[in-house]
């Protein structure tokens, strides 16, 4: 007996999966679990973040619902995937966040980009905040830029202390040898299945979706939304590097490297998530946790809110939209920034640090 | 060569395939293929792609087409050099060593040399339709060489044979049970047809492909043979396979093949499901204990011969035993040496409250197995070969791997007999053509699978055959049969 029903589920379904083992070239859930004969929590923790929720293991089994066996191993393992995330949340206080994301987030969002509106008018003339403001520094007449720098660098920190903490949790739990650190091997490896998704592929043919016809299409855009994240990540690194080692401040003309990165980066983010959206919307509803809907598309409206504003505020930038988009833009990454240790960012590090143990064990077994 | 140049051939028929399409039901088919598991779906694709307009009829719902395909995994095919998925060469001589030993002789040599021959090519042709091979999986070294594993099993390879038929334009049809098949003069016109929803009808049909596979789940049927025992088997695969078109087929002139009392049978869990348990209720583990029947005596050599050869006499050997079901008795030394059960051993912290769990007399177990352990004679135990851990002074004997089983706790298994497949069938030619029962090939009748897999497999079985006869057939009769249509 495990901890909560829903591992007791997913032992029992790796204990059939276990016996047949038909999936094994599908992904690095099946391999990972045949190295086991019994599974702990954190065992199962372990497979059900190492799942990538392609669908083919459903479409494939032959005793996936009706039949009696009732083998669905893309559900129960999204099931207890999401339910790991609360698990290992710190402070373990916030785990409740998980509980009803979507509003969590939500709320949230709409609060820190009212705090951002109201502050700016608090702070600014009428006249400043709707005027048009042009050149170096134009931003900073809204915002000081040392305020920006506290604010968001602590918002930024926060959010990297917890989910280090969480990690750690995680880490400790799924069966890495106490003290036991990941190798660089093992990281280089899973850097790259990560980069490249490889496990999100069907076992070669695509995701599963509601007509049976796999396709490539949710790889493709979670390329583009992650792809398109680490770009705006680019821009803001340069953007402060440039700010504080050459003395060149924000905004920057359409051709220089913040612009262009993030430019690009916000074409991403605003395409990825609207065709994850889509793409979520075709899948079968059998392979789904469909009680976790709000914490999927909360995430996914967070980055695309966050990708609009920032392409609005570089489209409008020297008219007189340019103050209320800085804050709507504003709000929007302080919200995605706190609430990346309570939502579905999550995902990607619990997932990124079972792909290293992965790597790991596939190495010691080698 | 050939190859390419029939290859070529298909793809330009596909590109006219238009003009031969039927629409609805009703109209009259150049080809009608009955059954929906690989033979059938390899048949549909070859007429398809040979220019024919292709009905197939799946007697079961959506989920459970395919027959027993979906419980396959491999696929045995002639080779000559190791591939990215296969260890090294199988030559066509090789394999056909093979199935003389395990059928005894008692197969078609024509046949059998000209499966094995077309098995080479199937390799790719069956790539070529969208089905995708890895390397053996885990637990089934021995196959790295001889079988080619489908990724996914073998329902992926369903769904991928599916797909490519549907995208081909075949028609399926679901839930679709043949009720009569008029046949007159070796010459198919027509079936009759109950729809759940559409009701009753009669399709016609230029050509016919029977790929409906064996009776096995018929348990009447079975018992024709086997008597009141055969209420005690567990149907290891789809409870689709009822016979029925076979015994059409035979009872209106074609001529039968394979011994009809004979079934595959394995031992397999006593509380797997009556049908479907498909793969993962077996046991491997017969050759680490000792086997009992209800009265806790031993009755055969556990240690006869090594995992897979001997795999299959078990299922014939418990159904000897009273009320069919057995008991693999070990201890707790042995859990890890054996892949990991479906079912959990049943255990005992000594041997008497074991045989409590399990319905025996205690007194009975404990003096069997102390009389077991005390005739172990010391040795080396290696399960990959033929050790020397044997007993002495008992009967029967355990000739290998015989260890004491003295740790507690100990271990169980129930275990009944598991059918996997029936050799009854039609009898056919090369060009997987039906025979009548006065030798005339039929005009108009093919058959693939299970339903003619007897005139190559007379008994025993050796893995991944079934698929070969499935994939090769069901090509051939496709072929031959869109041939005839379009005539």
């Amino acid at each position: 007996m495990h901890g909560t029903r829903i591992l007791d589920e997913a032992d029992r379904l790796m204990t059939v999966c276990n016996s047949c083992r038909y999936c094994e070239g599908l992904c690095a859930v099946f391999p990972a679990m045949e190295m086991r004969r019994a599974f702990s929590d954190g065992d199962l923790n372990y497979l059900a973040n190492l799942c990538h929720a392609c669908g083919a293991c459903y479409v494939d089994c032959q005793f996936s619902p009706p039949h009696e066996f009732n083998v669905n191993v893309p559900k129960t393992l999204a099931v207890a995937r999401a339910e790991s995330y609360a698990a290992y949340a710190w402070p373990q206080a916030l785990s409740g966040a998980f509980a009803r994301n979507g509003l969590v987030i939500s709320i949230i969002a709409a609060l820190s980009m009212a705090a951002f509106i109201l502050g700016f008018v608090a702070l600014n003339d009428r006249g400043v905040l709707l005027g048009v403001q042009t050149g170096p520094g134009a931003f900073y007449r809204l915002m000081p830029h040392s305020a920006m720098v506290w604010l968001f660098g602590a918002a930024f920190l926060y959010a990297i202390f917890a989910l280090a903490m969480s990690v750690r949790a995680f880490w400790r739990d799924i069966g890495a040898p106490i003290g036991g650190r990941a190798d660089g091997g093992s990281i280089f490896q899973a850097i790259r299945d990560a980069g490249e998704l490889r496990y999100l592929h069907g076992g070669g043919v695509g995701c599963y979706n509601e007509d049976d016809k796999p396709t490539d299409r949710r790889k493709r855009y979670h390329h583009l939304t992650f792809y398109g994240f680490l770009l705006c990540f680019a821009a803001t690194s340069v953007a402060t590097l440039y700010h504080y080692l050459l003395g060149r401040e924000a905004p920057y003309p359409w051709w220089d490297v913040p612009v262009v990165l993030g430019t690009l980066g916000g074409i991403g983010l605003i395409v990825g998530p609207i065709g994850l959206f889509s793409a979520r919307m075709r899948r079968d509803p059998a392979l789904l946790d469909e009680s976790r809907y709000g914490m999927d598309v909360g995430f996914i409206a967070m980055l695309f809110l966050t990708g609009l504003s920032g392409m609005l505020l570089l489209v409008l930038r020297e008219t007189g939209a340019m103050g209320p988009l800085l804050a709507l833009h504003l709000g929007a990454v302080f919200a995605l920034f706190i609430t990346m240790p309570y939502g579905k960012f999550v995902h990607g590090i619990y997932r990124f640090t079972a792909l290293v143990r992965y790597a790991q064990e596939r190495r010691t077994a080698a | 060569m050939a190859d390419v140049v029939e290859h070529a051939a298909d793809e330009r028929n596909v590109s006219t395939l238009e003009c031969h399409r039927a629409d609805g039901m009703g109209s009259k088919y150049d080809v009608l293929v009955i059954g929906g598991g690989n033979a059938a779906l390899c048949a549909a694709i070859s007429a398809r792609r040979g220019g024919a307009s292709v009905l197939v009829l799946e007697g079961a719902p959506k989920f459970y087409r395919g027959g027993n395909t979906r419980h396959t995994r491999n696929m045995r095919c002639a080779h000559d050099a190791a591939t990215e998925i296969l260890t090294g060469p199988y030559t066509e001589e090789e394999f056909w060593e093979d199935l003389l030993r395990v059928t005894g002789g008692q197969t078609d040599e024509v046949l059998a040399r000209h499966m094995i021959r077309e098995s080479r090519d199937i390799l790719h042709w069956i790539v070529e339709q969208g089905v995708r091979w890895q390397p053996s999986l885990g637990g089934t070294l021995s196959l790295g060489r001889t079988n080619s594993f489908f990724l996914g099993g073998g329902r992926a390879m369903l769904n991928a044979l599916y797909l490519t038929a549907e995208r081909l334009g075949v028609e399926v049809e679901y839930d679709a049970e043949v009720t009569d098949l008029v046949i007159e003069d070796g010459m198919f016109l027509a079936a009759r047809l109950k729809r759940p929803v559409k009701g009753e009808t009669e399709i016609r049909a230029t050509s016919l492909v029977a790929a409906a596979g064996g009776f096995e789940a018929n348990i009447e049927w079975l018992k024709q043979y086997w008597g009141e025992a055969a209420d005690n088997f567990l149907i290891r695969g789809t409870p689709y396979n009822r016979g029925s078109i076979l015994k059409m087929l035979l009872d209106k002139g074609v001529q039968e093949v394979g011994d009809p009392t004979q079934c595959h049978a394995v031992a397999i869990d006593a509380r797997a499901p009556k049908f479907d348990g498909g793969i993962i209720t077996r046991h491997d583990s017969v050759v680490f204990g000792i086997v009992v029947n209800k009265h806790a005596q031993r009755f055969y050599d556990e240690g006869e011969d090594i995992w897979p050869k001997r795999y299959a006499i078990w299922g014939r050997l418990v159904a000897a035993q009273p009320d069919q079901i057995a008991y693999i008795i070990f201890d707790s030394t042995v859990v890890t040496s054996f892949m990991p059960t479906l079912f959990p051993p049943i255990a005992g912290q000594t041997v008497a409250e074991l045989a409590g769990k399990l319905d025996l007399e205690p007194a009975a177990l404990e003096k069997t197995v102390t009389e077991f352990n005390a005739a172990v004679r010391p040795g080396t135990f290696d399960h990959t070969i033929l050790d020397d851990c044997r007993t002495e002074g008992i009967a029967p004997p355990k000739t290998h791997w015989a260890r004491r089983i003295e740790t507690s706790p100990f271990l169980a298994y129930p275990v009944r007999p598991g059918i996997t497949f029936t050799y009854l069938g039609t009898r056919v030619n090369k060009e997987a053509r039906m025979l009548m029962a006065d030798g005339k090939p039929s005009g108009n009748m093919f058959a693939a699978g299970e339903i003619m897999a007897g005139n190559v497999l007379g008994k025993g079985y050796a893995a991944g055959m079934g698929m070969t006869i499935g994939s090769v057939f069901g090509r051939i009769a496709g072929r031959e049969a869109a041939r005839h249509a379009r005539n």
